[in-house]
Order: C-alpha cells, then structure tokens, then sequence
C-alpha cells in the first residue's frame, strides 16, 4: 500500500523501537502471521474455483456418459470418471460450491444464533439455567450424531443440511458468548457505563458485542472447517444432499465400492476436502494468535 | 467429595432429560403414520385408528413421552420398523465391534498423545515442538475417512499387512481380533491424538512456568522427574477434561470408520437405518452415545478430584 510513508514514520520514533521492517507491510504480515497468509490465501483460490467453476475447463458436472464410465485420469478427464461416466474434475470443482456454501453458511449461522442465546443468557439471569440446560442437552448428543437425526426426518438438500450442522453447533457459541458476557459484566467500563444512564440494549451493541467478537470470529472459523467436515459425512454415508449433487462428499460415496480397484474417484475429493480443511484451521490458529495474544502460541 | 459426586449425579438428571426429550421428539416428529404401516394397504380409516388408540398415539405429547421414558428406563427401546427386532437386542448383537473399537482406539491416542505433548512442551519452540504442532494441525484437518482410506491403502492393499474389512469377535482369538481393529483404531484415533497432544503440551507449558516447577529444579530433580512427577500430574485435570470431551469425536468417527472398514458395529447400525428410516432404530443408538458420552464425561468429574485433592474439600 503506501509504502512511501514509512520511512518517515520510522524517523519519527524513538530508537528504542525495533528499525523499521525493510519488506512491504504485506510481506510483513505474511512473515508475522504466516498460517493467516497460507489459510486465507487458499480460502481465496477455493473461493475463485467455486465462483469460476464453469470456466475452468469443467463440464455439466451431472451428465452421464455410459460409454466413458470408470476411466483412469487422463488427458481427456484430468480426474477421470465415476461409474456413471460423469467427469470427476467437473464434480470436485463444482463439489468446492456445496462444501464452502456449507461452511461459511453454517458459521455466520451458527454465530449469530449462538451469540443471542448467549446474551440473552448473560443479561437476563431468569432465563439462563433453562437456556443453558437446553445447550447442555444439545451437547450432550455427538455433533455428528445430532446431525444424522436430524437429517433423517428431513428431505436431504443444502438448506437442511445447513440446519441441522448449525443446531449441533449453535451450543458452544451460545456458552462462549455467555461466559465473556458474565465476565464482561464485572467490567469497571461496564459498570461506569450502567452507573451512567445507558440502557440494556445500547449497552450490549455498544459495549458487550464488541468485546466478544474476537474470540466469536475465531469460534466461527474453527466451526466452518467441523462444518466442512460433518457436510461430507452426511453425504459419505447417504443422508445428506441428494446423491446428484456434485459434492466432495457424495463423490467420495459413489467411490466406496470401487476404492480398491479404482482408489482415483475417492483421492481428489478427499484430497481437496482436506486442504480446504486445513485452510481454514490454519485461518483459525493465525487468527487466535494475531486476536488474542495471550493465549499465543500455548494452545 | 460425597457431596461433589452426589452434586455431579444430580447434574446430569437435566441433561438425560433434554437429551431424552429430543430424542422423544425425533419419533414424534418422524414423516410417517406408524399406525396406518402396521394396519397394511387395504385397512379403513376405522381400522388405523383403532390401532393408533391401542398404541396410544391419540394421546397428548407429554402422556406418549412419560410413557416412551418408562419403558426406555426398563430397557426398552422400541421396535424396529425394518426388521421387527427389539432395537436394544439388536444394539446387543452390535456393540462390541464398537465399543472395541472406541477402547483400543482410547488406548492407543492416549500412549501416543501424551508423550508428544509431553515432549513438544520440553522441546519448546524447537523444530520438534514445531513438527508435533503440524502433525496436530493435520489431525484436525483430515476428516477420519480420508485417513482411513489412506491406510487402508498403504497397509493393506499395497503392503497386504493388515486387513481392511471385517472385523473378528475376540471369542475367535485375541491377535485375529486385534488384527482387524489395528487400521480402523489408527484412523479413528488420528484426531484425537491431535486434540490430546495439543492440551497436554498447552497444559504442560502452564504447569511448567509455575513456582514449585523451579523450586524442583533447583533442588536438583532431574528433567524427567519434573516433567513427569511434578508437571504432568498437575496438567492432567485439562488433558482428562479434553480426553472426556473428545469422546464425541469419536462417537462420531466411529459411524465413518465402520462404513469404510465394513466392521458390522452400531456405525454401520447407524447408516442402515438412516437409509431405511428406521427411526426406532436411530433414536436408540442416539440415545444410548449420549448416555455413553454423558456417562464418560460424569467419570471426568469424578476423576478430578483424584489428580486435584483441593476438589474433595
């Protein structure tokens, strides 16, 4: 960016401060934060192949082919082609959409729902012991498993998908959020700001919210990649979107019966799930470091 | 520490209720007239309903759930729609791939886990700190699947080592028994390793910068005796917390590790009855893991006063 300013801010600190950094800003921060700089820079490539899915090269990922079903990648089908002849580069492309959508979708849910619960908790103290009860509940049930139930009374599609990963994951927001908030409260800012008038409501948005995004966006991060994850479950073992969708996980089920003969058609699912995953974990942990430093490098 | 336990069993009363209420609900909200599949195709409106009053469906919500849970608490989990077994015998004839499953997987995790974040704590910020933290990332990114084909891969296709489906009772032998559960244990296991590995060296580091560490070192206690005497025993309240916790992963690993590795346990259970909506089916192996997962995390509980006598007060 304005590269040309810092030498002269450099001139004017003192000398006790650390010489000014020779790199541009962003080389700077890529050297500071570099799980930041790799995690978010591959969001944004997978982003760029779910956006631009159509012009890569890809065909209508649902069109069979029967008499080019089973082929090894090529030259022709760079991934090759599933038992119905469908082009597997196709599908892990446009199967980027299904996992992403999943994954920021469930996130942005799952934090906004949860972050209500938790101040609703937090705030109003009558309602908490049900509140919290009802999240223990939830708890109580393996994430994996509660989504599975859940599908199972539903048509498979995105939409509930996305329903069910949130209900399973709104109860660790809501307990984060209500804790900072429970802490936020013996706060002397807090208190001065109740001593002097401020209504409940300004009072959260102004002075509570705030203060619980950074841990909350680092919460949410880390529930977009278990979301990623849980998504290709429930389509690996048949209860999640309709097995015509291309998605990462539905590719690795048709792949099942046929993984020891032709191990290809469950590889590059697998193999894009787990870099997205990883990206995103990365994402989280730069996150945690840059957000919170007191946690640092401990956990 | 009586009435920590007692505090701590009463505690869980709440959470089986929501978590019964829940499951209660599943059934109840379940697409489907259980009355009109009973009566067949040719029955009349009169004839479903007769069967709904004698199954008590006509009744009020909260009559059918106090029902449900009376015969839930006597061990009677239903029916199921798909094959016409009792679903807890059939959860009898399933559990011990699992629960196997779950222990070797438990015990494995833990004796590697441990150690690595024992020593990526003493290696501080060294290259093999560094190395284990990767390997923990890693754990956490590759879905259990994914691990699991790898290994299935590499030992047992291409090395033919191990096999890579089945699974043999113990009552057949213990090393054939053990056999089949080695590739399915490892993959299951590689998140939980990386879970545990990274709250033994994040509680070890705590540990490690406390006062009474220094005053053993420099009263001359060796490295080992300050890391594992003096150290480990203080950071094991959170790696048992996690450990507790963590259980949930692998209830959930289990219902993928099973599919991949064709082992006939309650995962499998599981994925059939999905895809029959067999939902008597579903709602007790949901409610047997939550009561397994809630019954492991109360003995947690239990286990903090043993490594912290300060609880017991």
């Amino acid at each position: 960016m304005s590269q040309l300013a810092i030498p002269e801010e450099a001139a004017a600190l003192p000398e006790i401060l650390p010489p000014p950094a020779r790199h541009g800003r962003l080389v700077d921060f890529v050297l500071l934060h570099p799980g930041i700089a790799i995690g978010g820079g591959l969001i944004g490539v997978m982003t760029v192949l779910a956006v631009a899915a159509p012009w890569l090269g890809t065909v209508d990922p649902q069109s069979l082919d029967p008499a080019n079903m089973l082929i090894s990648p090529s030259a022709g089908h760079w991934f090759g082609t599933d038992m119905l002849g469908r082009d597997i580069y196709s599908r892990v492309i446009y199967g980027t959409r299904v996992s992403l959508v999943v994954g920021f979708v469930v996130a942005l849910l799952a934090s906004v729902s949860g972050m209500a619960i938790g101040l609703v908790s937090g705030f109003f103290r009558a309602l908490d012991p049900v509140l919290m009860r009802i999240m223990d509940g939830i708890l109580a049930i393996p994430a994996i498993l509660l989504a599975i139930a859940l599908m199972a009374l539903t048509q498979g599609s995105v939409g509930n998908v996305i329903i069910a990963i949130t209900i399973s994951q709104v109860p660790q927001v809501a307990r984060l959020v209500r804790g900072m908030v429970l802490g936020l409260r013996e706060q002397p800012f807090v208190e001065a700001a109740i001593a002097a008038g401020t209504r409940t409501p300004r009072l959260i948005w102004r002075h509570i919210v705030p203060n619980t995004l950074a841990p909350l966006i680092v919460q949410a991060t880390y529930i977009c990649a278990v979301a990623m994850i849980i998504e290709a479950i429930l389509d690996f073992i048949g209860a999640g979107v309709p097995p015509i969708v291309p998605s990462w996980g539905n590719i690795m089920a048709e792949g099942r019966a046929l993984w020891q003969v032709k191990p290809f058609i469950v590889f590059f699912p697998a193999f894009f799930l787990s870099l997205t995953v990883l990206a995103v974990n990365l994402l989280g942990d730069g996150l945690r470091d840059m957000l919170d430093p007191r946690l640092g490098s401990g956990k | 520490m009586l009435s920590y336990i007692v505090r701590r069993l009463l505690a869980t009363i709440p959470v089986m209720a929501i978590v019964a209420l829940f499951v209660f609900s599943l059934l109840y909200l379940a697409p489907g007239d259980p009355a009109a599949i009973i009566a067949g195709d040719q029955a009349t409106v009169e004839q479903i309903a007769k069967i709904r009053a004698s199954l008590g469906l006509n009744q009020p919500f909260v009559v059918r759930f106090g029902h449900w849970l009376w015969q839930v608490v006597q061990g009677n989990l239903g029916t199921s729609v798909f094959t016409g077994q009792p679903v807890s015998a059939m959860i009898a004839q399933r559990i011990e791939p699992t629960l196997s499953l779950m222990i070797l997987t438990m015990l494995i995790a833990l004796t590697l886990a441990i150690p690595l974040g024992v020593i990526a704590a003493w290696k501080h910020g060294t290259w093999i700190d560094r190395a284990i933290m990767i390997f923990a990332v890693l754990g956490f990114s590759v879905p259990v699947f994914v691990i699991a084909y790898l290994l299935a891969y590499v030992f047992g296709l291409s090395f033919r080592i191990l096999p890579v489906q089945g699974f043999t009772p113990l009552a057949k032998g213990f090393w054939p028994f053990l056999r089949t559960l080695i590739l399915p244990s490892l993959a299951l296991g590689a998140i939980y390793v990386a879970l545990l590995a990274r709250i033994t060296r994040a509680a070890m580091l705590d540990v490690l910068a406390q006062d009474y560490v220094r005053t053993a070192r420099a009263k001359g206690v060796g490295q080992s005796g300050v890391l594992f005497v003096h150290a480990l025993k203080n950071a094991a309240n959170p790696v048992v917390t996690v450990a507790g916790l963590g259980v949930a992963l692998l209830i959930g690993g289990t219902v993928v590790t099973e599919t991949v590795f064709a082992i006939p346990g309650l995962g499998t259970l599981t994925v059939n009855a999905i895809l029959e909506r067999d939902y008597p089916v579903i709602q007790g192996v949901v409610l047997l893991f939550s009561f397994m997962y809630v019954l492991v995390n109360l003995i947690v509980d239990l286990l903090y006063s043993v490594f912290d006598p300060r609880i017991r007060l």
